[in-house]
């Protein structure tokens, strides 16, 4: 029988090998996404399918088990809200990525009725559910959306809520009330702009009282941000760009209320109104912020919520804070050790390939410790803490350093300039008041001295910088590099030394390559490929996929076994086959590198060998950033990789091999101390405080929704190869603020050489201010996306 | 002329009514969420039919 390569599953769109799963005429390539559609179609929800072909996704990781759930205190805190009837509970979706995610998720009523209502939001990945929770708990919830492939993640950060909450609303409820000023005062300014006769002079005693009216709350409300930041600045000895801007907002409202009150000009209202506008929406552009992607994730993320303490009462879920030194633990497979134990019972097989990059499990015997963040393999073990959560190797590693703002470590090129800005600009002024005092014209000075502050506003140049950067921004995420603030890219310009962690980061988790060593007949392929397919484990599937080809005709397979982290074990048509570890299949070979050995009927065939697969063109990536910037290399691994990478690398930079974390981090202090600007770029806990301590750290993910530790951009995988092209056009952005930095200083002179002679008009004002505004935005805009074409990162 | 002060009292007393009408919009969360309504409101309703599968429903529109 041949199965035409095309057919590709009903459910995720893989590949079908074998017509093994089958259902209303449709193939599913595994039992996971056949039940999922079975689920949904005893539900009569093919509507699914219908608005997406493929919509699904394929479960790929081993299921968790949700008994911990069940227990209240657990449960309530995961629960935004409870009544007699009726529970609310929000859950992070990672799968959400389609129009019929949305509609199954917002149909889940059909799927069990005791679920009222379902919302989901797209771009946060979350849904919202309201349940009765008298028909329904919180776990049987968890687990049919787990039944359906929308697997929510729940971690320990889901539980202990604090400081998440980033909302722009007041910003733009500012915004709206400045708008609303803006638009009215032009409107009222219109009249005395063009001019009106002498017999309408009533109405322009009404119209400044109204400007006056709609400036008050503009400067009390709209622009106190702006008063406030001014005053923590000259606190702190220093002199930000709110400062001048601070400076001109409140002369133009004093200015302008003389001028009402004593009805000697018509004051400049719109200009204060359209200047504080303009500058909460530089603001608001500077401020937003990706929903989909959380850059404030840390190591609770990646912790269970509960874990099995063993008690007089038997196995009992409890959660992870109530954990105490002398607790003995159960974990079983594929559970994570949430604090420093003792190994009492059982076969540890641990792998830590979170903490340090390895990704052979770690064999342990009784008696050991075993650090918190490892994750079993194999049979479940029992344990005794030995050290509480907050005190273990893990956390430690974690805050070993405290956060780092920017403002502390990095000048944005807008803050050095505007210290030389303010000053100047203070001396212009009161060298202008001074000049024309001793003309002995009082009125002309003061009238000199204000113009000078605020047509020197700078306005303009506070904009120009987060215009240009969030273009940009919005550039490298269209680019798959996820940066998480505006200033972080003006970090990634002057980046001169870059530092390179490897599992994950230069080798690629998914494209994995494979070689067998020894030989095979051809119907012995057929026999391993047959036990392989029943097993779940990555490196089985992995096999098979690189095994691929070949005959599906199915050969009998009986007394089927597979010892989790030890391998598989099956009869196929007499033979006796064994897939797994060294130990496991009677080889010979140490346990050193990814191996899996095949024996039939006892006898070793060879094994196959799972080699590093590096990014796609890695050397060429790597020669062309050693033009700009030296390369390092440091891994936690040891150094049986050493020759391959030498010659990746180029020959000046430096590989290290087998470092502790630790290790890593100070070798980054180290650089620093050099005065290089130093871009560390890894993946995993491992690298969590070198990412951190480094100029910029760059998370490599595959999967941009995992945990990201403490970094300040997430690199998506399969953009390794922009790399390059990144670090140019970051340097072209920079160049972009500068060139901006000049116009509106261009603009400031020309608004200038009017204001010292104490003849600038209000209208003059009333039309500069905007025009600059408008043309910062303008060339910034066009300016950077000229610069992102040049560097082919959009197509032209 | 003197109407020119009433009509520009209505004037922004009808503009303080749709900054009233955004300030709720915005406490209320409606542009908490920009993409996810703009899908939902071209689901089809559900047609609660015996004989009808959605597969012939999509084939006769």
């Amino acid at each position: 029988m041949i199965v035409s390569k095309t057919t590709q599953c009903y459910h995720c769109g893989d590949e079908v090998s074998h017509t093994a799963y089958e259902a209303d005429g449709h193939a599913f390539c595994c039992l996971g996404c056949q039940s999922v559609y079975q689920i949904l179609s005893s539900s009569n929800m093919q509507q699914y399918y219908r608005y997406n072909t493929h919509p699904g996704k394929k479960k790929t990781e081993a299921s968790v088990r949700y008994e911990y759930l069940d227990e209240a205190a657990i449960a309530d805190k995961l629960i935004d809200f409870k009544n007699d009837e009726i529970s609310v509970a929000t859950f992070y979706i990672p799968s959400i990525h389609c129009s019929s995610c949305i509609w199954l998720l917002e149909h889940l009523y059909k799927l069990h009725p005791a679920i009222v209502m379902s919302q989901s939001d797209f771009l946060k990945k979350q849904v919202n559910i309201r349940f009765k929770h008298t028909e329904l708990t919180l776990r049987g919830l968890v687990e049919l959306l787990v039944d359906i492939g929308y697997e929510p993640k729940i971690t320990l950060q889901d539980v202990i809520k604090e400081g998440r909450k980033f909302s722009q609303k007041g910003l733009i409820a500012k915004i709206a009330v400045a708008g609303f000023c803006f638009g009215n005062s032009m409107m009222l300014s219109f009249p005395e702009y063009f001019g009106m006769g002498a017999f309408e002079a009533r109405y322009s005693e009404f119209f400044g009282w109204m400007n006056l009216g709609f400036a008050l709350p503009v400067l009390l409300y709209s622009g106190r941000d702006y008063f406030r930041s001014a005053w923590q600045s000259l606190r702190r000895k220093e002199l930000n760009l709110d400062v001048p801007l601070a400076i001109g907002i409140a002369v133009l409202f004093v200015r302008t209320a003389w001028e009402v009150l004593s009805t000697s000009g018509p004051g400049f209202a719109d200009t204060l109104c359209g200047l504080v506008f303009f500058l909460l929406v530089g603001r608001w552009i500077q401020e937003r912020t990706y929903h989909h992607l959380s850059f404030e994730r840390d190591y609770r993320s990646y912790f269970p919520i509960a874990v099995t303490r063993l008690g007089e009462g038997g196995a009992k879920p409890v959660p992870l804070a109530d954990i105490r030194v002398g607790d003995r633990l159960l974990i079983r497979n594929n559970e994570i050790v949430p604090a420093d134990a003792i190994l009492l019972n059982g076969q540890a097989a641990i792998d830590f390939s979170f903490v340090t990059g390895e990704s052979d499990p770690v064999r342990k015997v009784l008696g050991e410790i075993i650090y918190a963040g490892g994750r079993q393999t194999g049979e479940a073990i029992e344990l005794e803490v030995v050290k509480a959560v907050s005190q273990s190797y893990l956390t430690r590693l974690w805050n070993n350093e405290a956060f780092k703002p920017y403002e502390r470590n990095f000048r944005t090129f807008s803050n050095t300039v505007s210290r030389y800005f303010t000053v100047t600009l203070l001396g212009i002024a009161c060298s202008v008041l001074a000049y024309w005092f001793l003309a002995g014209d009082g009125v002309r000075a003061w009238g000199a001295f204000t113009a000078v502050l605020i047509i020197a506003c700078p306005c303009a140049l506070a904009l120009s910088s987060p215009f240009t950067l969030s273009a940009a921004l919005s550039i490298f995420d269209k680019n798959r590099l996820y940066i998480k603030n505006t200033a972080a890219i003006e970090q990634l310009a002057t980046i001169d030394c870059l530092v390179f962690d490897k599992t994950g980061t230069i080798s690629s988790p998914s494209a994995s390559r494979m070689r067998f060593e020894g030989s095979l007949l051809p119907h012995e392929w057929e026999m391993v490929r047959a036990v392989c397919k029943n097993s779940s484990h990555p490196l089985s599937r992995e096999l098979v996929k690189w095994a691929g080809e070949g005959s599906s005709e199915s050969l009998s397979l009986s007394e089927y076994r597979e010892i989790a982290g030890k391998g598989i074990e099956a009869i196929v048509s007499d033979y006796r086959i064994r897939v797994g570890s060294a130990s496991y299949t009677g080889a010979p070979g140490n346990e050193k590198g990814s191996r899996v050995y095949v024996s039939i009927d006892g006898e070793v065939k060879g094994c196959f060998l799972v080699a590093q697969p590096w990014r796609q063109n890695l050397g060429l990536v790597l020669g062309e950033l050693a033009k700009e910037c030296r390369l390092h290399l440091i891994s936690g691994d040891n150094d049986k990789e050493k020759a391959q990478l030498c010659s990746i690398f180029p020959p000046q930079a430096d590989l290290l091999f087998g470092r502790l974390p630790i290790e890593k981090m100070e070798y980054i202090q180290s650089l620093q101390a050099k005065g290089h600007r130093v871009c560390m770029f890894g993946d995993g806990l491992n690298d969590a405080g070198a990412l951190k301590q480094a100029n910029l750290g760059v998370a490599v993910s595959d999967d941009i929704n995992n945990f990201s530790p403490g970094c300040d951009a997430i690199l998506d995988g399969r953009s390794f190869v922009k790399l390059p092209r990144f670090f140019r056009f970051a340097k072209d952005v920079v160049k972009v603020i500068h060139m901006s930095f000049g116009i509106s200083l261009a603009y400031n002179l020309i608004g200038l050489s009017f204001a010292v002679t104490g003849t600038m008009s209000p209208l003059f004002a009333a039309v500069l201010m905007p025009l600059s505004t408008v043309t910062i935005i303008g060339f910034t805009t066009v300016a950077t996306h000229l610069y992102a074409r040049k560097n082919q990162l959009i197509k032209s | 002329m003197g109407v020119i002060f009433f009509l520009i009292g209505c004037s922004v007393f009808i503009a303080l009514i749709f900054l009233a009408a955004f300030f709720w919009a915005n406490k209320t969360g409606q542009h908490d969420d920009t993409y996810t309504p703009s899908v939902r409101i071209l689901f089809d309703d559900e047609v609660e039919e015996a004989g009808s599968t959605p597969t012939e429903r999509s084939e006769a529109s």
